[in-house]
């Protein structure tokens, strides 16, 4: 076979490149270093003025010496090329310079598979349904860049065969999806920035932390009860629990796991299931209190629940919550040493009020009196606390006065070991709304909350939480209601937007079906499914049977779909097409040159009992294809008259 | 290929492309002799599909799947339409120029395509020919000109050809290998540098043939695309008459005799071909009437395209 030199690209097929890798690298923008994100940004647009100028491309040597520019760029600020980051910044680099040296199509179908490359890399990132449709949309684009290659349709056109190829090829993606055996990833090690730090809970908790995390709106987890969810009051959803203070900072204490919990679950039971957003750490936040035997968790002293392995994709979680439990009831006042734990000096003012705290004498009636000190400080619950420098407790509790949850808490905690009561701080998160499309209990960012525990001897650890002292209403679960109406909240959580709120609600509905039946699909979900479709014990085989037989029935319905006959376009064609096969097959085939006359003439020779015939037949498919009446005129007689026909 | 493995190397080549000797025309592109393979390009592009594949495994990315399967439907919904693009395709050899030896062969193919869907992209190849890129509008037939290298003289059948498509991503590559039965002629190569034509045999009276002078008119004939427009008789064309050329007869001699036997004896078959294939070329240039006889043929004066084409052609079977 002779090889010929392949056709240069042309000004549309630069341009469907162009626009590929367009839609493929805007995502990754906010997530490339800025000196990349702007030499990415200038090269494309340098393209977009050659394609508009139909320049040729920059010699090699530029090329090459700007792809090492950039190599050692990244190498400067990753220092290694392993990872995602560099991984995704190299990418990104040689997509666009295979842009501007692409020459041929083999140039182009490179970098139409390294924007795949890319595309996928996204979802890294986040898997929301944004991003899923932006993919979707530079996949739709990537094979009509490839479909342009082969034809010089008009762009419209070639969007819709990709768009149609992508249509025909559903139904095996559905298959793939539904059925290719899932394997709970990682095959190997990932490397450490594979996923982005997400925001979230930290393990400690200074003035801020939490305030700063409240101005975000994104869903920490859902949870999903099986009846009506607990009342807000009994929403707290543990957290880090933190019993050593600095001065500034509340630490937990080292982490200890045990086998099953201290306590024995009792009361109202709450069953539901949780789905947690990805956050990097064990924690599973479950509501106050777990029960036990949960075979993909574990346990800590405080109560808390943890993950065996670090919640990096979205998980879902089969949960009971016993809020009525007593817990802490088998501690002895030797365990609780650590409750009562100060630094050694700093906050003067609290340590007295503790010390004439302390004469009211029981603990109940110490921590009745702490809790009327709050009430009576007039405190004010604000997002933005004036900055506090050395004494913090001090600070705030006699000076501004003004402070978020984990001031009510340090303070609070601070106040009753000053006097003697143990306690320690829980941080987590509180309330939370159910949405009414889906009756799904939405927890977000904003509802992290901090909050204190106290022992009192009879009783266990006892929930305070000082700050539905100052604002009530921060403890029937609305943040909103809890600001001044000047507080700076994220705009979607202010109540007044009604109409916004029900579009979120619908939209936050839209995306919980996203997360569980789209992205949550996993190999559970699957054996799940093959249950539910008649499987017993279904394993990879059944999958992979499944599989195997979708995938070779659609190949047999594509292929019916491809063979279906297509019939000349317009009946008068199909009338000719029919005579032509009659004598065609009485031995004389029309040869493809030959117009109606010519043909029917040599037919009369052949046939001369018939010429008549074939002549005026002829003559009438003639007059009915090329006559000034003939575009109305019905070729039905034309038919009868062919069908009656008997060549031998 | 020779020897019993060429023998059957030869018929398992046949077999699979389901090669008949020469097949009657039209011949149609039917399923099972239309080949589906992925091009280097597909290869690439199953590749990446399966390094997203597992990458999406590795960091449990389902959208990862997601968009890895769809690409891959994509990809097989893309064979079935390059198959189709060439299913119920109807080719026929309408036409094909004579040459030289040596010289590229011609050939015009009539591709019919009775479905009312285009057929873009297609690509059809005679073997050791340069391709040639055609589409296929909706029930309509489209005249292809294919070309291929002739080396000896002779009846040359158009042997094997491709037809192929690439249609629609280039991913995928469905072929067709046929050979319709056509024959064409190729004339010997016609001596590079001749000697000048043979004398003129005696001058016989009253013989009207090569009395007239160059420029003398001898009457009308058909146009042949190749005619020189100087000749065309542009008076009887603006009376709306035919498209007709004028004739001269004459030059400076009579008949010709351009014979076999005359040849110096050195030369071999292949090179008296050449040279008397030279001759006639130059004598149909030179529009005098010319005789040809090689052993056992004998062709009589004439002159004009069919005596020219006869000759030509006794040439080119010559010994064959």
């Amino acid at each position: 076979m002779a090889r010929q030199p392949a056709p240069a690209l042309h000004g549309a097929q630069h341009a469907w490149l162009w626009a590929t890798a367009a839609l493929t690298l805007a995502p990754h923008g906010p997530y490339l270093p800025s000196w990349l994100g702007i030499a990415v940004l200038a090269l494309m647009a340098s393209q977009a003025w050659r394609i508009r100028r139909e320049a040729r491309p920059p010699p090699r040597l530029v090329v090459a010496l700007v792809a090492a520019a950039a190599i050692a760029g990244v190498l400067a600020t990753y220092r290694h090329f392993f990872g995602k980051d560099p991984g995704v910044a190299l990418l990104a680099i040689l997509l666009v310079l295979k842009l501007l040296e692409a020459r041929s199509a083999r140039d182009a179908q490179a970098a139409i598979l390294l924007a795949l490359f890319l595309q996928t890399a996204q979802f890294l990132n986040g898997q929301s349904l944004a991003v899923g449709a932006l993919a979707l949309a530079g996949a739709v684009l990537a094979v009509g860049s490839l479909a342009s290659l082969q034809l010089s349709d008009a762009p419209r056109q070639t969007l819709r065969l990709a768009g149609g190829l992508m249509l025909q090829g559903l139904p095996l993606m559905l298959a793939l999806f539904l059925f290719f055996p899932r394997v709970e990833g990682p095959l190997w090690g990932m490397p450490a920035d594979a996923f982005s730090a997400r925001s979230g809970l930290s393990d400690r908790m200074s003035p801020g932390a939490i305030s700063e995390l409240v101005k975000s709106d994104a869903i920490a987890f859902r949870a999903e009860f099986d009846g009506p969810p607990p009342p807000p009051k009994l929403r707290y959803w543990r957290g880090p629990v933190l019993d050593r203070f600095d001065g500034q900072t509340w630490h937990p204490t080292p982490e200890r796991i045990v086998e099953q919990p201290a306590y024995r679950p009792s009361g109202p039971a709450y069953p539901y299931r949780l789905t947690l957003e990805p956050h990097q750490r064990t924690w599973l936040l479950a509501l106050d209190f777990p029960p036990g035997n949960l075979p993909f968790a574990r346990y800590t002293p405080d109560y808390r629940l943890l993950a065996r392995q670090p919640i990096r994709s979205r998980q879902r979680f089969d949960l009971m919550a016993y809020p009525d439990t007593p817990v802490g009831l088998e501690l002895v006042p030797a365990d609780l040493a650590g409750a009562l734990q100060l630094p050694p000096g700093g906050n003067p003012r609290t340590r007295a009020l503790g010390q004439k705290l302390r004469q009211e004498g029981t603990p109940e009636a110490i921590l009745a009196a702490a809790i009327d000190e709050f009430r009576r400080a007039g405190l004010t619950y604000t997002l933005r606390p004036p900055l506090l420098a050395e004494d913090t407790v001090d600070g705030f509790l006699f000076d501004t006065r003004r402070g978020f949850c984990e001031h009510f808490a340090s303070a609070f905690g601070f106040l009753l070991r000053a006097a003697g009561v143990p306690a320690r701080i829980v941080t987590g998160y509180q309330g939370g709304e159910v949405n009414p499309v889906n009756q799904i209990l939405e927890v977000r960012q904003s509802d992290a909350h901090a909050w204190t525990e106290v022992w009192l001897e009879g009783r266990g650890w006892v929930r305070v939480d000082p700050t539905a002292l100052a604002a009530p209403a921060r403890g029937e679960g609305s943040l909103a209601r809890a600001l001044d109406a000047s507080e700076a909240l994220p705009f979607l959580l202010r109540t007044d937007q009604n109409w916004l709120r029900r579009l979120r609600h619908q939209w936050d509905a839209l995306n919980n079906d996203w997360n569980q039946f789209v992205l949550g699909y996993n190999a559970d979900r699957q054996l799940a499914l093959l249950t539910r479709l008649g499987f017993d014990a279904p394993d990879w085989r059944d999958l992979a049977g499944l599989l195997l037989g979708s995938a070779a029935g659609l190949f047999c319905a594509w292929l019916v779909w491809a063979r279906r006959p297509s019939p000349p376009a317009d009946p008068l064609a199909r009338t000719w097409d029919r005579f032509c096969r009659r004598l065609g097959r009485a031995g004389l085939p029309r040869l493809p040159w030959e117009g109606p006359l010519a043909y029917a003439e040599r037919a009369a020779l052949r046939w001369p009992d018939l010429a008549a015939e074939l002549r005026a037949i002829a003559q009438d498919y003639s007059r009915l294809r090329y006559g000034a009446d003939g575009s109305t005129a019905d070729p039905k007689p034309l038919r009868h008259r062919i069908d009656r026909l008997k060549p031998k | 290929m020779t020897g019993p493995l060429g023998r059957l190397a030869a018929g398992f080549d046949r077999w699979l492309f389901r090669l008949r000797p020469d097949e009657p025309a039209p011949v149609e592109l039917v399923q099972r002799r239309i080949f589906v393979l992925p091009t280097p390009a597909g290869l690439a592009f199953a590749t990446t599909l399966l390094t997203l594949l597992i990458a999406s495994i590795n960091y449990s990315l389902s959208l990862g799947y997601a968009l890895t399967f769809l690409l891959a439907g994509a990809g097989a919904s893309s064979i079935l339409h390059a198959f189709r693009n060439l299913l119920g395709l109807r080719l026929q050899p309408a036409s094909a120029e004579p040459c030289f030896a040596g010289e590229p062969l011609r050939l015009t193919l009539a591709m019919d395509n009775p479905a009312h869907r285009p057929r873009p992209a297609l690509r059809a190849q005679l073997v050791g020919g340069p391709v040639a890129e055609f589409a296929l509008p909706p029930g309509e037939t489209t005249y292809v000109t294919l070309a291929k290298p002739t080396q000896q003289r002779g009846r040359l059948a158009l042997g094997r050809m491709t037809v192929e498509t690439r249609y629609p991503l280039g991913l995928i590559r469905a072929w067709s290998v046929l050979s319709p039965h056509f024959d064409a002629w190729v004339y010997p190569a016609p001596e590079p540098d001749p000697p000048p034509l043979p004398a003129t045999p005696a001058h016989r009276p009253g013989a009207p043939s090569g009395h007239f002078g160059q420029e003398d008119f001898a009457g009308l004939r058909n146009h042949l695309p190749t005619d020189s427009p100087r000749h065309v008789a542009w008076k009887i064309y603006a009376r709306e008459g035919p498209l007709v050329v004028k004739q001269f007869a004459g030059g400076e001699g009579g008949e010709l005799a351009l014979l076999w036997s005359e040849l110096p004896a050195h030369l071999d078959v292949e090179a008296r071909l050449a040279r008397l294939t030279a001759w006639v070329c130059e004598a149909d240039r030179l529009r005098r009437a010319f005789r040809l006889a090689l052993p056992g043929i004998d062709i009589p004066a004439g002159t004009g395209p069919a005596h020219t084409t006869r000759c030509l052609e006794a040439l080119a079977v010559f010994g064959i």
